[in-house]
């Protein structure tokens, strides 16, 4: 079981852990903002997780931490 | 089990880079290569002038802000002073390739041992988006609005082959960060870059082929699939000095 935890007011919205993970289960939230204004990414089907951390290292503003229990 | 986390040579500043600016990415890499070898307490490091002007913000090391292009120079002189500390200098192709081509050939040419990290994104970031050194022929930009024409102004500078005609460089190579493999890649030559000063070898320089969607005017995917299509052309990725494997290859 893995799990991420997004730093979610780091996050400036630029997708590149979107495209990064492989069971593309990432995406920019559609209905909420954070404190700087952009759409901060979300897990849609946390389930699928694999914890293989492409999302964490593609992130530029270090929002992820990857858990792998 | 916590397989990723963020490197503790960063401070919690938050960065102020563009969306999908590679700078992030390379700054985690510099500070987890500087977490790996445990040298945090004794790394300082030299920042430029450019978008990473305020890199001092962000590593949680020691810190010393150049003026424009002359980061290898004070890295020279902590270094001499103190030969004891691990001594980096980041800087950007505005700073390293055009203003600060002196300083860094020079630093080159005496094999200063010290640790140079050098974003290409082949634009002027902080500024606005003029032409570069490393801008590549027909890129548009503020000040080639028709493309680069080499006739007018020239031809791009390849950094890693220029240092390569030198003696003294120990270890030289380019590196991008666009996808996960190429970023295990760009760690691994960073670390060893850093492994490099730790055992007193000599200068080494990490040339990142990086992003800049905000002046290239690409969103930030399609920024990193331009590094693949039209920068690695012009920037192929490798070793272009290591004297550990000539030094191997003569055994």
């Amino acid at each position: 079981m893995s799990k991420v935890i997004f730093n979610e007011e780091l996050c400036k919205g630029c997708g590149l852990c979107v495209n990064a993970c492989p069971k593309q289960i990432l995406a920019l939230s559609k209905t909420r903002l954070n404190g700087k204004g952009h759409t901060p990414v979300e897990q849609i089907d946390p389930d699928k997780c694999i914890g293989c951390a492409f999302c964490a290292m593609m992130c530029p503003d270090c929002v992820i931490t990857v858990i792998r229990e | 089990m916590v397989v990723f986390e963020k490197p503790k040579a960063l401070t919690d500043a938050v960065l102020h880079y563009c969306p999908g600016c590679t700078h992030g990415i390379v700054h985690r890499l510099v500070a987890e290569a500087i977490d790996e070898l445990g040298i945090e307490g004794k790394t300082i490091g030299v920042a430029p002038v450019g978008c990473s002007v305020m890199a001092y913000d962000y590593f949680a090391c020691d810190m010393i802000e150049a003026s424009h292009g002359r980061a290898p120079a004070v890295a020279t002189g902590v270094k001499r002073a103190l030969p004891d500390n691990i001594v980096f200098a980041y800087q950007g192709d505005g700073d390293l390739a055009s203003i600060g081509l002196c300083e860094t050939v020079s630093t080159a040419a005496r094999g200063e041992n010290v640790t140079i990290i050098f974003i290409n994104n082949a634009i002027y970031g902080m500024t606005g988006g003029q032409m570069a050194p490393t801008s590549l022929i027909g890129q548009v930009t503020q000040t080639s609005p028709y493309g680069r024409d080499p006739k007018t102004q020239g031809y791009p500078i390849n950094i890693c082959e220029l240092l390569a005609t030198l003696d003294a460089p120990y270890y030289l190579e380019r590196v991008t960060v666009n996808n996960v493999q190429h970023v295990r890649q760009a760690k691994k030559a960073i670390k060893k870059a850093f492994q490099n000063q730790v055992e007193g070898k000599g200068y080494s320089l990490i040339e990142v082929v990086s992003a800049c969607p905000t002046n290239w005017g690409m969103t930030p995917q399609k920024a990193l699939d331009w590094i693949e299509t039209d920068m690695l052309p012009r920037y192929p990725l490798g070793v272009y000095r290591d004297k550990d494997a000539e030094a191997k290859k003569e055994d």
